[in-house]
């Protein structure tokens, strides 16, 4: 008994309460990012953005919780009601699921899992049924044209990710998400003699992956330029067009998970994840999460720029750049970066 | 083992009820969400013997990239199911073969490996201890050495399958507009604007 005790019970409930914690913390971080996300577009556009509740606005998101809960839930019709309710879940479920393997910290992870970059990718793909599902579901036009856009969008941009993910996997040579942070301990400026600084981070030695997952992140998240699962000037709002109150909080909670998520992951592939920008003793003092979610902070900040500036893509030209120009340019990479390390012995 | 066991009940129990529900349900966009469930609980059961990178390529490959085409399909096709359904005894027999064929398979193999538990070593390479060398680690071991020509010819197949499909789909239409993305940008206002001046009281 004492021993089922120390194996399962309490190991259990530290893994609970370590959940716990993390979903609380990201939850109240995404209030934040909402908040931020609303507040840079409207400097961008000089306004003053949510500025009523609460001190500059502060409190605005938990207004917007509220006044979503208390509305009532409706369901049209003709939707298929299972499905229809089930949509958001998934979509929630899934975003929140995949922060279990992301280190936030040196040993700051729920699951150090070997395969976790793949885990990230396999449950960052499974995102899209959140979209589908909900599509179908209402039974009306406009949400399943959204749908069917999504379902391509999101597959296409998966592959370009897949490869930019491969090549940091060749650099590194392992999946795990701690060693890959911890292999840009030595990097491109550590060989110049340098001592270890952001050069090292992957960012520098493969620019182009950067940017091209940074775009792909743009597309994988459904966020302007291409939001076109959305786009309220030709489909009202998508696969989301149904939706009120809870459910439709569920949706956007979901899509801020994930873009959360992509913040987390570029700063862990390409960002140095918790590392300090220069290996010097004041740096090192400061803990590593607060690295951590100011590099990821960052990221955030040029997402919610791009939001504000670069004008909808139209989906041609989105199929377009996904297929004929990302996925040759990082398959491209991969067997350049492949071969560079091959001949240099770095492998 | 105690917790194991209760995972492995639970994911196979849901398998198999799910793969019930992929032949039972009436809509056919509900009988894809259900096989992706049996996919996803496969994958639950891949990581419990431990093969995390199988698990996790299901995932990515079945429910990430097939699963979603085949619902794209479902859903955009307006099928009726109970004019599909009524030949369903016309296929049974072959239906009834194959099963027979499949089931027949597994028995050899569970009996072989039951029988002789050696056998199935003997074959393949010695399975590396999962604490120095990982699942992904090991089977590029393999895959990439011994294997490396009929990895290669699978993913020919699987070209050849690719560009198959596109041969088959292609048409070249000939009197549609395309946007020509370098021909939009090489414009000047020189060959895209003609100035032109016009003395009043007469036309262009």
């Amino acid at each position: 008994m004492d021993s089922f005790f120390s194996i399962y019970v309490w190991p259990g409930i530290i893994m609970v309460a370590q959940s716990l914690l993390l979903l609380v913390c990201l939850l109240v971080f995404i209030a934040y990012i909402l908040l931020a996300d609303r507040k840079i577009w409207a400097a961008v556009q000089l306004r003053r953005g949510p500025n009523v509740v609460g001190p500059f606005g502060l409190f605005q998101s938990f207004a917007d919780l509220l006044k979503f809960v208390f509305k009532e839930p409706v369901i049209p019709a003709g939707a298929n009601k299972g499905v229809f309710l089930l949509a958001p879940l998934v979509a929630v479920t899934l975003a929140l699921a995949t922060w279990a393997v992301i280190p936030l910290a040196d040993s700051w992870v729920i699951a150090n899992i070997n395969v976790g970059i793949l885990y990230v990718f396999a449950i960052s793909s499974l995102e899209v049924y959140g979209i589908i599902m909900g599509g179908w579901a209402s039974n009306s036009k406009y949400p399943f044209l959204g749908a069917l856009r999504s379902a391509a969008q999101m597959v296409s941009y998966e592959v370009s990710i897949g490869f930019v993910i491969v090549t940091v996997l060749l650099c590194v040579g392992s999946l795990n998400l701690t060693d890959i942070v911890n292999a840009q301990h030595d990097g491109l400026g550590t060989m110049m003699g340098l001592p270890a600084s952001f050069l090292d981070w992957h960012w520098l030695a493969l620019f182009p992956m950067f940017v091209v997952f940074f775009i792909s992140a743009l597309a994988e998240t459904n966020r302007p330029p291409f939001d076109l699962p959305e786009a309220e000037s030709e489909l009202v709002a998508g696969f989301m067009v149904e939706y009120g109150s809870t459910p439709y909080m569920m949706f956007m909670l979901g899509e801020y998970a994930a873009i959360c998520l992509m913040c987390a992951l570029t700063t862990i592939l390409f960002l140095g994840g918790w590392l300090p920008p220069v290996d010097i003793a004041i740096l090192n003092w400061v803990p590593g999460i607060i690295w951590f979610v100011l590099k990821a902070g960052f990221v955030f900040f040029m997402f919610a720029m791009v939001k504000a500036f670069v004008p909808r893509y139209r989906y041609d030209q989105l199929m377009r750049l996904g297929w004929k120009i990302f996925l040759p340019l990082s398959l491209a990479m991969v067997v350049i970066t492949a071969f560079v390390l091959k001949l240099m012995g770095w492998a | 083992m105690g917790l194991q066991a209760i995972f492995f009940y639970l994911f196979a129990f849901v398998a198999v009820a799910s793969a019930f529900m992929v032949i039972s349900a009436k809509n056919p966009v509900h009988s894809v969400l259900f096989l992706i469930l049996v996919f996803f609980n496969s994958a639950g059961l891949f990581l419990l013997t431990g093969a995390e990178f199988l698990a996790m390529i299901l995932l990515v490959v079945y429910i990430g990239a097939v699963a979603v085409l085949f619902l794209f399909v479902v859903m955009m096709l307006d099928i009726d199911f109970a004019e599909l359904r009524s030949g369903v005894l016309q296929y049974a027999p072959i239906g009834i073969l194959i099963g027979l064929i499949v089931a027949a398979e597994l028995v050899v193999v569970i009996g072989g490996s039951v029988l002789t538990p050696g056998a199935a070593k003997a074959i393949t390479m010695p399975i590396p201890n999962p604490a120095t060398r990982t699942n992904t680690a090991a089977l590029g071991d393999v895959l990439y050495t011994n294997y490396v020509y009929f990895f290669q010819i699978a993913g020919l197949v699987l070209l050849v399958a690719m560009i198959g499909a596109i041969v088959l789909t292609l048409r070249h239409r000939t009197n549609i507009k395309r946007q020509d993305v370098s021909r939009q940008v090489a414009r000047t206002p020189e060959t895209a604007v003609e100035v032109v001046k016009v003395k009043p009281g007469q036309g262009v």
